[in-house]
């Protein structure tokens, strides 16, 4: 039997690698910094640790709902595919600096891509 | 919705509600300070149920375990039944040994508690009145070095407990007092890494406590400790940071000024403009360092983002701050 994704990708220690390059690569980008809380930086780091868990293909108890849910006020304020995809290419390049090899961050790329219709509310 | 139960009452949370603000809407007085779920003021515990991890967060393990939560940032998903934990619980007694005016804001305030208290420095304790109110206060002492507790008290414009600190307190005086509470503490697992110290106010004091508690463990890495203030008596404890940065070679104290003018500066020899932002300029990249930001909130909120974007991992960021309660009651435009 082949490992999962989650597995082949180094499972919870690769979460906790890529979550601070992650959120420092989306705050350092204007066109998308606003959207991510500062004021509760731990906070904000533990959703993108669930985020990412679920990208990675791991454990999650996140259901199309709860994305719908948790960024509704952010289309409100204008979120829209254009941001998706500048924090869809953040995270492709934590991945790549990361040395995960090609075929896995096509499966990430995949999963993550597969929320954008409920992080977009459409 | 969930339903908690308190003192044999059910109540039914609106949706967005914590289980402080449901209690208080049902008539229960239940102490709190910060409603931040930093000072722990309104500590609670659940006989049934399962408080949410967030309510939990900054709780010790063992305090975990015994169902302590924070009503005030919590959101509960399922019923609750809850109990308020007897003073004996939480509270002893200290007894007020030394309060020296350092200068006509800020005094310092020693304690004695009848068996010492297992502590780090840069942790808090929350003291209170005999008529309840209750505030928290960071640790400059540390318990290898000290054999008192200290505390550093800026008095504020409407601050009920620090005018009172200031102006009455007495030794001899009797406080309840309950702790060690945070996370905002050296840890030596790394006696080489550098570490950065921002505060601002008396945020000094834990930072005062943090540096002489990694100096006193033989930490070897380079500490900076920045300390602002935008005015020059802001900057108190000056002599006994430079004679510690004399006797210790790896230890840095730069004194930052945002509000005097050249001449004043220059006297003390301080840096202009903000401690967070000379700090960062000073050392822009961060990776691997240990970082402690401790004083008003806006400003550990500011150095967290910086710091975390010069490279300092979030865990490796700790901080402490200060909530003040009777500021926060005055309307703000």
């Amino acid at each position: 039997m082949t490992d999962s994704l989650y597995e082949r990708i180094g499972g919870a220690d690769a979460v906790d690698a890529a979550v601070d390059l992650f959120y420092r690569k989306v705050l350092t980008d204007a066109d998308v910094s606003h959207f991510f809380d500062t004021t509760d930086m731990d906070g904000q780091r533990a959703k993108q640790k669930s985020f990412l868990t679920m990208a990675f293909g791991g454990p999650h108890e996140y259901t199309g709902q709860d994305m719908r849910t948790a960024h509704a006020k952010l289309v409100e304020d204008g979120l829209n595919d254009s941001h998706f995809d500048k924090v869809a290419g953040h995270l492709q390049a934590t991945l790549e600096e990361l040395g995960v090899d090609a075929g896995a961050i096509g499966e990430v790329m995949a999963i993550a891509g597969s929320t954008r219709d409920d992080v977009l509310n459409r | 919705m969930a339903h908690i139960e308190f003192a044999a009452q059910q109540h039914d949370l609106t949706p967005d509600e914590t289980v402080l603000e449901c209690l208080e809407r049902a008539g229960h007085d239940i102490p709190f300070s910060c409603r931040t779920g930093v000072c722990l003021t309104c500590l609670m515990r659940v006989s049934t149920g399962t408080p949410p991890s967030p309510s939990q967060a900054g709780l010790r393990e063992s305090q975990k375990e015994q169902g302590y939560f924070l009503p005030c940032v919590c959101h509960p998903s399922e019923d609750l039944e809850l109990v308020s934990p007897s003073d004996a619980e939480l509270y002893g007694r200290a007894i007020v040994s030394e309060v020296t005016h350092l200068n006509d804001s800020i005094c310092r305030v020693r304690l004695r508690t009848a068996t010492p208290l297992f502590y780090h420095a840069g942790q808090f304790i929350n003291l209170r009145r005999d008529d309840g109110v209750v505030r928290s206060y960071s640790l400059a002492s540390v318990p290898r070095l000290d054999d008192t507790l200290e505390l550093h008290i800026k008095r504020l414009g409407g601050g009920k407990m620090s005018n009172w600190i200031y102006n009455d307190l007495a030794v001899g005086t009797a406080l309840d007092m309950q702790g060690p509470n945070g996370d905002c503490y050296y840890i030596g697992m790394e006696p080489a890494r550098p570490l950065l110290l921002i505060g601002n106010g008396t945020g000094l004091a834990p930072l005062y406590g943090i540096a002489r508690d990694a100096l006193v463990d033989g930490h070897k890495g380079p500490m900076y400790l920045y300390h602002g203030s935008r005015t020059a008596k802001g900057l108190y404890y000056g002599d006994e940071l430079t004679a510690l940065a004399r006797e210790h070679e790896n230890f840095h104290y730069i004194p930052c000024l945002s509000g005097e003018e050249d001449d004043v500066r220059g006297a003390l020899g301080a840096e202009q403009g903000r401690a967070e932002a000379v700090a960062m300029t000073a050392h822009s990249d961060l990776a691997g360092w240990g970082i402690y930001l401790c004083g008003y909130p806006p400003m550990v909120l500011t150095a967290k983002k910086l710091a975390f974007l010069a490279g300092a991992a979030l865990h490796d960021i700790l901080a402490d701050p200060y909530e003040m309660q009777d500021l926060r009651r005055i309307p703000r435009e």
